[in-house]
């Protein structure tokens, strides 16, 4: 290109005096506006120092003039967001869970409170996904011992399950049957088998036939005469499709033989009204709901 | 780098004064043409209306930042369909390179925000304080109420160019009329005074002050442009064959090159380097020289492109004696054809993709936890959540329906399950993202997977659909 040999001469840029191959490295001046802009960087980094925490010491750092730490600015911004969320607090505390619309904003942001409760309270026993587990109701189908209407769930999450000290707690209470001697270990089979055979697991043996009469007998009381049960007890629907321990004959045997006391805290202890509407209502929104 | 060093020597050297001249010419008008154009469009576009319809903004132009839209004409982006503006990135990347290898740095001598605002600065300064000369004098006085008088004339007008252009700005992002009144009552948010503000310093600073500094010192462009420049490219470049050797005014002809060394060329240009001594990182091609050179030639009566839009290659071929180049010749050369198709084929792509989007998405999200749920009769039951998105200014009933599921009904989670239908309606809001968590039950035994099917039931018929699983138990479960 035509610059290098017309314009070189003309230059009068200082150079480095290095030289390499006819290259000459020009030791241009930086802008001076540059030198102050780096001053002024300089300055902002000791004044962010004095007003921020900067300079690490043994157990902390400096706390800085203005007293910002991201602790702080967390508090600050969760005290913002419970503020704001207190408005609909307040009214699904003072609101009868069922007297709240199903479709509402309310509603809505109950479950999704109700969510988060959950995880902190329910999930170690009920599942993250509210299905349990053997001897822990799964939530999220349609069979219910107490029932599962949006007030009747509140009413089991506020007094618990079998809870002595508390008078409005659901309590029901099977006889264990084998191990008390109330039936023989041949009338338990037979009882099981008629179980089974009307869950639909089974046909007809003749250890059913045999158990229908003790069936009626001693469990028609409480599970109701075609076994369909009885909430007002407590006592489980034996014809369909879920069971809480199981449905097979070994569970069965066992449960009738020594019965079963599941317990659940009563949480009004330990929970706001709040917190128990907006649990009911998450649990009642699991699919399940009535 | 001429002009620019050392005065004085040392580490650091302060900003050398430049005093543009005043020039006409060819490229002068077309200049003033862009500035005009590029600054109406600036200032412009967000007072431009456009009727979308009871429920959406009628601002032509909007970035919706707090709705997370984006308006351009008839076009509405949504921010799932961002990749539009990754196209526009991609397109004007592609198109730097196309104008950059075919005319060199044409961006920087005539569109270049920081080139058109300097340019405008810089003809109010020549307004308030005179041209080059008048203003070289009135430095060199004394500090007499006239000067402070027409310094603070001339910063006062910048600021107000600087306001104006910050306060465009915010424009873009809100309903131009209403944010102007909220703003001059001092009801609009702190964060438009705040822009408003660093951007009226900016534009002061930089077009003010700052200047050719800019494009010398901040801009990565003249670094790259090295890269993308070739012999075959449009440069501003003199004709050093012809002009040399120079003549300083004494007229013995035959003896001398064409260059009377006027330093008209020098004068005239904004940021000071002399564009006789080569390709430089400084020459933003703005070809006012061209221009100051043109009018020197007419006056000796010679030839006009001493200074001349030129390509190194012709340069070297015309100094052996081949006559000049046309510029169309220039221009159509396979590398032009390689970007103008790629940004082409980039557009094509967007234009097509733009008039075939649907607007009416679903997206079903299965439940993870638990995966069925097994209810009292022995059927099963899934769980999803469903978000629709209605894209259109206007509200949309819609029919969600299964298919490929025997016997099987849903229901929306807020609702009774006796409402359980093998279809549910949904009112859409205009221009929003409905969301859903419907619950689906089945029989124990059946298909594994169905079809969700989402139906508009207006004229248009608009339809989506999802392919979606159904769980069930597994083995011993």
């Amino acid at each position: 290109m035509a610059e290098h040999d017309k314009a070189a001469p003309e230059r009068e840029v200082e150079t480095t005096a290095h030289e390499w191959d006819g290259i000459q490295e020009l030791n241009t001046p930086l802008p001076r506006w540059w030198l102050w802009t780096f001053y002024v960087t300089i300055l902002f980094a000791i004044g962010y120092c004095v007003a921020y925490p900067a300079i690490p010491l043994a157990t902390r750092a400096t706390a800085g003039m203005l007293h910002w730490s991201s602790h702080g600015q967390l508090a600050a911004e969760q005290a913002t967001a419970e503020a704001g969320r207190a408005g609909v607090k307040l009214a699904i505390a003072n609101t009868p869970i069922d007297r709240i619309p199903p479709d509402s904003a309310t509603m809505r942001a109950a479950i999704e409170g109700g969510r988060a409760a959950f995880k902190v309270n329910c999930v170690q026993c009920h599942g993250s996904g509210a299905s349990g587990r053997k001897g822990f109701p799964n939530l999220t189908d349609d069979d219910w011992l107490w029932g599962g209407g949006i007030a009747t769930i509140r009413q089991t999450l506020e007094h618990g399950v079998r809870q002595p000290d508390d008078k409005l707690t659901r309590m029901s209470q099977m006889p264990a049957f084998g191990r008390d001697g109330i039936l023989t270990a041949d009338q338990v089979q037979d009882v099981v088998s008629y179980v089974r055979y009307i869950s639909r697991q089974e046909g007809g043996t003749p250890s059913a036939r045999r158990g229908r009469d003790l069936f009626a007998a001693n469990c028609a009381a409480c599970h109701g005469p075609e076994g369909k049960g009885n909430r007002t007890f407590g006592a489980p629907n034996l014809t369909d499709a879920i069971w809480l321990y199981g449905g097979d004959r070994d569970t069965i045997t066992e449960t009738v033989t020594n019965a079963r006391y599941g317990v659940m805290p009563a949480w009004n202890k330990k929970l706001d009204k709040a917190s128990l509407n907006m649990l009911a209502a998450y649990v009642h929104s699991l699919g399940g709901g009535e | 780098m001429s002009s620019l060093e050392t005065r004085g020597g040392g580490n650091y050297s302060r900003r050398p004064d430049i005093f543009p001249k005043a020039v006409d010419g060819f490229f002068r008008r077309l200049k003033w043409a862009i500035m005009a154009v590029t600054l109406a469009v600036y200032y412009a576009t967000p007072w431009l209306r456009w009727h979308r319809g009871p429920y959406a903004p009628d601002q032509a132009v909007l970035v919706d930042l707090a709705h997370r839209r984006f308006y351009f004409f008839s076009i509405e982006i949504w921010p799932h369909e961002f990749y539009y503006v990754a196209g526009l990135l991609v397109m004007a990347g592609v198109g730097l390179f196309l104008i950059t290898s075919t005319v060199g740095r044409a961006w920087c001598g005539y569109a270049c925000p920081q080139t058109v605002w300097t340019d405008l600065f810089l003809h109010i300064e020549r307004f308030i304080e005179g041209d080059r000369n008048a203003q070289l004098k009135l430095k060199r006085g004394p500090w007499s109420a006239g000067k402070i008088a027409r310094k603070l004339t001339k910063h006062a007008l910048w600021l107000g160019i600087a306001l104006a252009t910050g306060g465009a700005w915010i424009f873009y992002f809100a309903d131009a009329p209403s944010l102007a009144r909220q703003f001059l009552t001092g009801n609009a948010a702190p964060v438009a005074y705040a822009t408003v503000g660093i951007l009226t310093a900016t534009t002061y600073v930089l077009a003010g002050w700052m200047r050719e500094q800019v494009c010398i010192y901040m801009c990565p462009w003249p670094r790259i442009q090295a890269a993308m420049l070739d012999e075959r490219s449009l440069i501003v470049t003199y004709k050093d064959w012809r002009g040399e050797p120079r003549s300083h005014g004494i007229k013995k002809a035959g003896t001398f090159g064409d260059c009377i060394d006027c330093l008209a060329c020098v004068q005239v240009c904004p940021t000071g380097i002399d564009i006789r001594d080569g390709q430089q990182l400084e020459c933003i091609t703005c070809a006012l020289c061209i221009d100051a050179c043109d009018q020197v030639m007419d006056k000796l009566g010679r030839p006009r492109g001493l200074i001349d839009y030129a390509t190194l290659e012709d340069c070297q071929a015309e100094s052996q004696g081949s006559p000049p180049v046309p510029v169309m010749r220039t221009l159509l050369r396979s590398r032009t054809f390689v970007y103008f198709g790629l940004w082409a084929a980039v557009g094509c792509a967007m234009a097509f993709s733009l008039g075939n989007r649907t607007r009416l998405d679903l997206s079903v999200a299965q439940e993870r936890n638990p995966l069925w749920t097994r209810l009292s009769d022995g059927d099963l039951r899934n769980a999803y959540t469903v978000h629709v998105r209605n894209m259109e200014e206007r509200p949309r009933q819609v029919e969600l329906s299964l298919e490929g599921l025997p016997g099987a009904a849903m229901w929306d989670s807020l609702k009774d399950k006796r409402t359980a239908a093998p279809s549910m309606r949904i009112l859409l809001g205009p221009d929003q993202v409905e969301q859903r968590r419907i619950y689906v039950r089945a029989p124990a035994a059946g298909p594994d997977h169905y079809e969700l099917h989402l139906t508009a039931l207006d004229q248009e018929h608009s339809s989506a659909s999802k392919h979606v699983r159904f769980e069930r138990p597994g083995e011993n479960q």
